[in-house]
């Protein structure tokens, strides 16, 4: 059995023809667990007029590509992509599957998953490949890490969101062959996408944002958090928040910064009202200086930041602003 | 009549739950008694039924999986106006992982019987997987729509709703019985009201073991769960942190100082 080694999968996404950095990422580090395992990373591309991306797949690091090309695949179609990527997976029994934390990963990820009567772990930090050649995912919980294997069922699956892993170098020599997949013709067609509607958003993109204010559920209520967005607002920095945050109804989900959110790597991250689980401190990877405010003197967030202030955020942030006003009043005078 | 199924699950309190901890020595979850409550995005989700309930002829089942204990959330949604409340209980559920979960749930859907709509918040505050509404769509051969925040249009068996991605939304139609996982954005959910309460005192739960769903042990809770967890390793922090201490306005202060020294405001 030793030549049955299955192929590492991405399945790469595409938005209007341009394929998602997220997608490049994981062929980089597919392409790590396939040398590991002495296997091929393939991947499925699944769009319209998309011929010319897929060789950027190639040079990414793919051996083949699996290329569904038609009308009805350019916009995500949960029925069809479903269908293609399950009726494959059964043909080629690939090893590993990987998808990135996108809102369309999110959804198909478990669609083909149970589709194929398998495990999918959800939004990893790191992927590696373990004993017996068993892919071992890692997740932040309760203050640590968690390894999570799928020792029996195959493919392998794992999200992960985008940021996690580097994009590779894409290296255009590479050769790879482009694969052909035949579109289905006989689904139920009782779901489709009819329309995807992107908004334009004048906040400051968390990703690229040098300064990062981040509240919790210390903020206690949404007064609280309106002083921390105004925190954010004299640093001229973008706002992001916890999963409790998000909960309570004071900051959207887009904002959310950690695993199952965003990843960012500011050079200045303030954290606010929040306890520093690991959930949320995983996406802040890289700040150059990191701060925390809390009310808990033995708040574990204190052990993960650079300074750290024990006091009541809701008491503490109005003289914070004040005193940075003061500072970069004194700037221009200077 | 719309037939609606809302899956709940009971999570650490969400606020509490940093106590939670893994013992460094022993690599086990040191739990501190940390409290169960609904999941918050569950509550958006029977909120999304008793509002069709309340603009149309609907009846809400309520369906959890869980420990005994998870009786009571079941019983708030039943406060909250659910019919009918379910639980899925017995120690063969245990460390069910996404999978396993959403094939007892999708078995107890259809023991259940009729469901024209299912809804489940978009994701749990503990595990953080968003697997189980898809995956119960697929055991019951459904179509699915996550990330639901708003309903369209809901006439008929064709509905449409937009759901959530990245700076937007995607115009869904769908046609049903479907699983919808919602995100907070669909609605405000209501609190309870006394007479609420008073109400679902007379309301019974239905509790289900692995033997009444007509599923073999090896296909449910840890048995049935494809992934599992083969190890917990406590994290070490690189940073160390320096405390800021004084009056108020002086730990302001030097909080700034310090930042303009380093040079990142």
């Amino acid at each position: 059995m030793e030549n049955s080694q299955g192929a590492v999968w991405v399945l790469a996404e595409q938005i209007d023809c341009q394929i998602l950095s997220v997608s490049f990422q994981l062929i980089g580090q597919a392409r790590k667990l396939a040398d590991a395992l002495g296997a091929a990373v393939e991947t499925v591309l699944l769009g319209d007029h998309i011929e010319e991306q897929a060789r950027r797949l190639i040079a990414a690091g793919a051996d083949n590509v699996y290329l569904g090309n038609g009308p009805e695949l350019g916009l995500y179609q949960p029925e069809i992509y479903t269908e293609m990527i399950v009726r494959l997976a059964r043909k080629r029994q690939p090893a590993i599957m990987l998808i990135g934390s996108t809102s369309m990963g999110r959804e198909l990820a478990p669609l083909v998953a149970a589709g194929l009567q398998t495990g999918l772990t959800a939004h990893c930090i790191d992927l590696v490949i373990g004993e017996r050649n068993v892919l071992e995912a890692k997740i932040p919980a309760y203050g640590g890490l968690l390894t999570i294997i799928c020792p029996q069922k195959r493919p392998q699956m794992a999200t992960v969101a985008q940021g996690i892993f580097p994009a590779p170098e894409p290296d255009e020599t590479r050769t790879g062959e482009i694969i052909p997949l035949d579109v289905p013709v006989d689904m139920p067609g009782r779901i489709q996408t009819l329309e995807v509607v992107r908004e334009a958003t004048d906040a400051v993109p968390l990703e690229s944002a040098p300064v990062i204010v981040a509240g919790g559920a210390g903020a206690g209520d949404p007064q609280g958090w309106r002083q921390i967005a105004e925190l954010a607002q004299t640093l001229k920095a973008a706002l992001g928040c916890t999963r409790p945050a998000v909960d309570e109804g004071w900051a959207d989900l887009e904002t959310m910064i950690g695993q199952s959110g965003k990843m960012v790597s500011p050079e200045l991250y303030i954290g606010v009202g929040l306890s520093g689980e690991q959930q949320h401190m995983v996406g802040i990877t890289d700040a150059q200086v990191m701060v925390a405010i809390n009310n808990d003197a033995k708040s574990p967030v204190f052990e993960q930041v650079d300074y750290g202030i024990v006091d009541d955020c809701r008491e503490f942030i109005p003289v914070f602003i004040k005193k940075i006003k003061e500072y970069y009043e004194k700037q221009v005078t200077c | 009549m719309l037939n609606i199924v809302v899956c709940v699950k009971a999570v650490p309190d969400p606020k509490e739950a940093c106590n939670i901890k893994i013992d460094p020595h022993t690599k086990t979850l040191l739990r501190c008694d940390v409290p169960l409550v609904i999941n918050p995005l569950d509550k958006n989700a029977m909120e999304a039924a008793l509002q069709l309930k309340e603009n149309s002829d609907a009846h809400i089942a309520v369906l959890s999986m869980g420990p005994p204990e998870a009786g009571n959330i079941v019983k708030e949604c039943l406060a909250l106006g659910a019919d009918q409340g379910f639980l899925l209980s017995d120690p063969a559920f245990g460390g069910a992982d996404a999978y396993a979960t959403a094939l007892t749930l999708a078995k107890g859907i259809e023991k259940i019987g009729s469901y024209d709509l299912i809804f489940c918040g978009m994701a749990s505050s503990d595990g953080s997987t968003e697997w189980v509404g898809p995956e119960i769509a697929t055991f019951l051969n459904i179509p699915v729509v996550t990330m639901v925040k708003e309903i369209v249009e809901s006439a008929g068996d064709r509905w449409k709703v937009k759901a959530s991605l990245e700076n937007g939304y995607r115009l869904m139609q769908v046609q049903l019985p479907a699983v919808f996982t919602v995100t907070r954005d669909l609605n405000t959910p209501r609190t309870l009201s006394f007479s609420g309460i008073i109400k679902a005192r007379k309301k019974g739960i239905t509790q289900w073991a692995v033997n009444d769903l007509g599923l073999p042990e090896e296909a449910v809770g840890l048995k049935g769960s494809p992934t599992i967890v083969s190890e917990l390793s406590a994290t070490e922090t690189k940073r160390k942190v320096e405390m800021i201490a004084g009056t108020r306005d002086e730990k302001a202060a030097l909080l700034v100082q310090k930042l303009a020294d380093v040079g990142v405001i």
